[in-house]
């Protein structure tokens, strides 16, 4: 037998053209004739526009048009409700979409006013400087709280009210709760909002050739099948008209899966009134406000306990913060909402929520999505009532966990997929167990811990659990096929930004097949080469387009095996796949390549029997019945320079489980990737806006973003509880690293600093807020 | 992010290039490393109608000893100086704060003139000018002249150069003996500015009494910003911990008044510039005594 691929630590099929830079991503695409855009974006957040003047912008050389909203007539529609909102009891709803042109108001600084195309990208950013837009300054919404004042001014005038949603979801009777309590404890947490900050920016080439009538899109987007359907209609094409090329893509994280972004819309649009190839690559600056950004809630938290440490109820009451638009729905306020509960037993629960406008740029899930509120809200709690009953943090969280035996485990609210929360396997205690074990818990607090507060360090220690629902419907398909050569090619609908698909998808494919992962050719992301499919989100690649992988290559494999049988004159049972070859077990000498059998499924004359399929090719489809709870714990040494209030991360530790792992290497990767991207967002990582709604670092000069030397070697491990609900036992691994980052860092803080009762109750943090908390602190100590 | 047209001069001597400013007087810059330059102009904050590139100039590139002090020609990569044994012998501090600036590819295009010329208050060239008394040797068509480095700094992004001057040498004169020096600086990760930082000179006499002491900050006004009363509260000391922590504090309460920013609130950066001033005075005790390490 050929040794099983799927598992293995499989170096990536796509890193020798990543590396050698010979990928093509969307600025690559140069076509003749091509024009550039640029997009005049207003300055201010909150302002009426009184009028445009193009101050004959459009008679300077080299310009080829310039467009308002006026331009775009019947065109000019607000963006599609991408989520509509799943069946919560309780929930008012006033969805608002973004706009591709501002006409009447701008409601976020960096909102798009006017388009330039013109030869060359400098000569139209030169046009923008032509253009002067007349504005009224409005006061601008941007703290939560303010936003629901009465008198306040209003994001959505037609509205009467900022309020996007409110949505309140129960399970039990948290008034029970209360009344059994021996402590409640009461907190205010608030998480303040990041950018992704991919080091690609978005970018789209858009070329409509009159001949062929053919719409062809290159775009930076993790779901191109939706942009091709959304398209087609709004230009009025056919699906078969409009192609979407979602190309390799550094890095998508979430906000690239925002469909009808305005450049979208706009760019679709402009080639088919020019008739030349545009393009268009957001630059750093733009990327600071047009692409969607995450993170800003408040939570007013209420924890019911035993004295034992029992958890008998949580009620949270929270503001979300939606930005100036609400394209996604209710998504991430539900994903909070949910995922708060987290590895833990809670039977009173009630959660409410309240979506808010403000004049800040439009808000979509970004990796983890709603779910690092949820755990950093439910780990403080823990914390803090731990500290209060005089039990330790790992007891109150031993104490707690939802047991192996309990699966499926029910939360009875309602998931970001619209169905019941339920856990469908876990196993939490070993995983802290190996946590413990790999960070040194015991002799970190006993000796290491103890002996350098008595030289004046400041270290302390953390550990935190957290689920993560993963790998959601509906659904994603995939096309295998066998080709002459005796590869393998295969197709999904799925766009990809660097999850290594290429290789994972391959490696579920290879085995059923029986060749080299490497003979797999993946090609993801092309409209033309798969037609259906949802796209690339909540940690849902593997689960979702790896099942339907494997549904279609075990097809195939019937195919070859039944084929071969005939060939071979033997029954199927008898027969394996080795190496490209079917072969008698056993018995090489009686084999046959699938190359032949592939070319034999496609006789270029005579007769086949009638229904015969040609070719060694099968599609399946795959969704989900509901997600699969991954899980994870993460624990972390920190070091805090007393003086500078600088941290570094003397040892991290991961232990994480994901079901049955396809590639560990992959696996290795995109943990440590979320773990740096949550050390940003946890002490680097803060969008400063003024009271007006200006963004005060939109620049990577002043957005922090982690450095190599700011994340530490990550110490992992791996433990496999399979998923019951997909034949390979997976769950979605993409996100997990971010979720608990900030939880993680608040409670080595505490432990710090612990002498002064610090208490950590917001992330970001910088040295600045630390030394502020730590000043404040202390002055109640000795107050 | 592209910048607005300009028209672009490459001249072969520092002769033609003073020519072209006195042509264009405010309408045009030196081009030096573009490190701060070309960023501004892509943000179209600076729209300069010309740049005058200084790169081809090879009379502007060098390091050399003069009359006992250091010499450096204006085009001189912020690296070339990092990596300089002159440097390192004859002006040590110049050669213990490079590292600091920004990050090696930086460096490596990155002028000595440029940093000096921009003037940028979170900037260590400055800083560490104003410490060691440096001179800035100013040139235009009519004219040439020293400007001492207390005086070339004026204010935010403000020098005492004239649009059609250009800074064409800076002259570092030796520490006499029994100086110590320090530098050290707190940014928010490696390569970044700085939210604070500061360089310390200090002379001891005969009887290791403080005679001469500099304390001059980065980050913390509109450009290096001298401690005075510190310093002069070091002078006639004995230098013991007291003593420097007493200079620390006054420092950090009565010679800056520093504003916030988004990364370090007027509060923290006090603390921050008492935490530095602590350290680069001890520092440079240490080293003027001949007791560093002990
Ligand atoms: C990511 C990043 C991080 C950085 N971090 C730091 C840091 O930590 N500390 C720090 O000090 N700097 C930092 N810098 C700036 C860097 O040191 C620059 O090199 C320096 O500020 C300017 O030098 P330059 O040679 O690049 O000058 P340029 O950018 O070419 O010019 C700067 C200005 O000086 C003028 N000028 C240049 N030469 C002359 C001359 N001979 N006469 C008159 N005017 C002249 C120019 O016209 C322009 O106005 C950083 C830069 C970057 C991009």
């Amino acid at each position: 037998m050929s040794t099983r691929q799927f598992g293995q630590p499989i170096k990536r099929n796509e890193d020798p053209r990543l590396l050698a830079g010979r990928a093509l991503f969307t600025d690559d695409v140069q076509l003749a004739g091509m024009l550039h855009v640029a997009f005049l974006r207003s300055d201010l957040a909150h302002a009426r526009i009184r009028s445009i003047d193009l101050g004959g912008a459009k008679e300077r050389p080299g310009v080829a048009a310039v467009y308002t909203a006026d331009d775009l007539g019947e065109y000019w529609q607000p963006g599609p409700l991408l989520v509509p909102p799943p069946p919560v009891g309780q929930l008012e709803f006033h969805p608002r979409t973004q706009v591709p042109l501002a006409k009447d108001k701008v409601r976020h600084a960096g909102e798009a006013v006017a388009v330039v195309v013109a030869e060359s990208r400098y000569l139209a950013e030169d046009e923008l400087d032509d253009i002067f837009v007349d504005y009224e300054p409005l006061d601008a919404v941007v703290d939560l709280e303010d936003a629901l004042e009465s008198g306040t001014p209003l994001v959505h005038d037609d509205l009467g009210h900022n309020i996007n949603a409110r949505g309140t979801q129960t399970k039990g009777d948290w008034a029970q709760a209360e009344d059994a309590a021996d402590l409640v404890i009461r907190r205010r947490f608030h998480y303040d909002r990041g950018t992704a900050a991919a080091i690609e920016n978005r970018g789209i080439v858009a070329s409509w050739d009159d001949k062929s009538q053919q719409l062809t899109i290159w775009d930076t987007t993790q779901a191109p099948i939706a942009i091709r359907n959304g398209l087609a209609g709004m230009l009025g094409l056919s699906e078969h008209q409009v192609r979407v090329i979602a190309p390799f893509i550094g890095g998508g994280f979430g906000p690239k899966i925002m469909m009808f972004y305005p450049e979208e819309v706009l760019l679709a649009w402009a080639t088919l009134q020019l008739g030349r190839p545009l393009k268009w690559i957001e630059d750093r600056e733009e990327n600071f406000y047009a692409t969607t950004q995450e993170r800003g809630q408040v939570h007013d938290a209420t924890m019911a306990l035993k004295n034992d440490g029992t958890v008998l109820g949580i009620k949270d009451v929270f503001l979300h913060d939606a930005g100036a638009y609400a394209p996604y729905g209710l998504t991430l306020p539900i994903s909070s909402q949910c995922t708060l509960l987290g590895p833990y037993v809670v039977p009173e629960y009630h959660s409410e929520f309240t979506s808010v406008f403000t004049n800040k740029p439009i808000v979509t899930p970004y990796r983890g999505a709603g779910r690092q509120h949820g755990v950093f809200v439910m780990e403080r709690l823990l914390d803090i009532a731990a500290k209060e009953l005089g039990i330790d943090p790992i007891s109150i969280r031993r104490k707690n966990y939802i047991q192996p035996d309990q699966f499926p485990y029910s939360n009875e609210i309602i998931f970001q997929d619209f169905t019941q929360l339920t856990y469908d396997s876990g196993n939490y205690e070993p995983a802290l167990d190996r946590a413990l074990e790999l960070i040194g818990y015991q002799d970190f607090i006993r000796e290491n811990q103890p002996r350098r507060e008595a030289v004046g360090e400041r270290v302390g220690i953390s550990v935190v659990s957290y689920i993560e629902g993963t790998g959601i419907g509906p659904y994603e398909g995939a096309r295998v096929t066998v080709e002459a050569s005796g590869k393998v090619s295969v197709a999904t609908g799925v766009g990809t930004q660097g999850q290594g698909h290429y290789t994972s998808f391959a490696q579920v494919v290879a085995d059923q097949i029986g060749v080299a992962a490497s003979d797999v050719h993946v090609v993801t992301g092309d409209t033309d080469l798969f037609y259906w499919g949802a796209g690339t989100f909540a940690s849902r690649g593997a689960v979702v387009a790896g099942n339907a992988m494997h549904a279609a290559a075990t097809k195939v494999r019937d195919k070859i095996l039944k084929m071969a049988g005939e060939k071979l004159e033997a029954a199927e049972e008898d027969l394996e796949l080795i190496e490209g070859r079917v072969q008698v077990k056993g018995v090489p000498q009686t084999s046959i390549s699938i190359g032949e059998l592939a070319v034999e499924a496609n006789p270029m004359r005579g007769a086949v029997r009638p229904g015969t399929e040609p070719g060694l090719e099968a599609t399946e489809y795959y969704g989900p019945e509901r997600g699969a709870t991954a899980s994870g714990v993460h624990a972390m040494i920190l070091r805090v320079d007393p003086e500078t209030f600088l941290l570094e991360i003397e040892k991290y530790v991961v232990v994480h489980d994901c079901g049955t792992v396809i590639n560990p290497l992959i696996l290795e990767g995109q943990i440590q990737g979320g773990v740096a991207q949550g050390i940003g967002n946890a002490f680097y990582e803060q969008l400063h806006f003024d009271e007006n709604g200006a963004l005060r670092n939109a620049s990577l000069m002043d957005y922090l973003l982690p450095t190599a030397a700011d994340v530490p070697n990550i110490v992992s491990d791996h433990m496999e509880t399979p998923s019951p609900l997909n034949p390979l036992g997976v769950k979605g691994a993409g996100e997990a690293g971010a979720i608990p980052v900030g939880a993680l860092f608040a409670q080595a803080l505490d432990n710090a600093f612990r002498d002064i009762g610090l208490e950590v109750r917001e992330i970001p943090l910088s040295p600045n807020r630390l030394f502020e908390l730590v000043t404040e602190a202390s002055a109640r100590g000795n107050a | 992010m592209k910048p607005a047209a300009f028209d672009y001069f490459a001249p072969g001597t520092v002769d033609e290039a003073l020519g072209l400013l006195a042509d264009y007087g405010g309408d045009a810059k030196p081009l030096a490393g573009g490190q701060s330059l070309v960023p501004t102009m892509n943000f179209r904050l600076a729209q300069p109608a010309v740049l005058v590139d200084l790169n081809g100039i090879e009379e502007l590139f060098f390091i050399r000893e003069e009359e006992g002090g250091l010499r450096c020609g204006a085009m001189t990569r912020q690296r070339s100086v990092e990596r300089s044994a002159l440097v390192q012998r004859i002006s040590p501090l110049l050669h213990e704060a490079m590292p600091h600036i920004a990050h090696s590819q930086i460096r490596n295009r990155g002028t000595i003139g440029g940093s000096l010329a921009h003037a940028d208050p979170a900037a260590e060239l400055p800083v560490l000018a104003v410490a060691l008394d440096a001179r800035m040797y100013v040139r235009s068509v009519t004219d040439a002249r020293w400007v001492s480095a207390r005086d070339f700094y004026m204010g935010l992004f403000a020098t005492a150069m004239l649009p059609e001057e250009m800074l064409v040498e800076v002259a570092f004169p030796t520490l006499p003996s029994g100086s110590g020096w320090a530098f050290d600086e707190v940014a928010r990760q490696h390569g970044n500015y700085a939210m604070c930082g500061a360089a310390a000179v200090v002379g001891l006499d005969g009887r290791r009494v403080v005679e001469r002491a500099r304390l001059v900050f980065l980050s913390v006004g509109e450009g290096p910003v001298e401690a005075e009363q510190a310093a002069a509260l070091l002078v006639g000391e004995q230098p013991n911990a007291e003593a420097i922590r007493a200079a620390a504090e006054t420092a950090a309460t009565q010679d800056i008044d520093p504003v916030g920013d988004i990364h370090a609130g007027p509060a923290f950066r006090r603390h921050l510039a008492r935490v530095i001033a602590e350290r680069v005075l001890t520092r440079a005790c240490e080293r003027a005594a001949g007791t560093e390490g002990q």
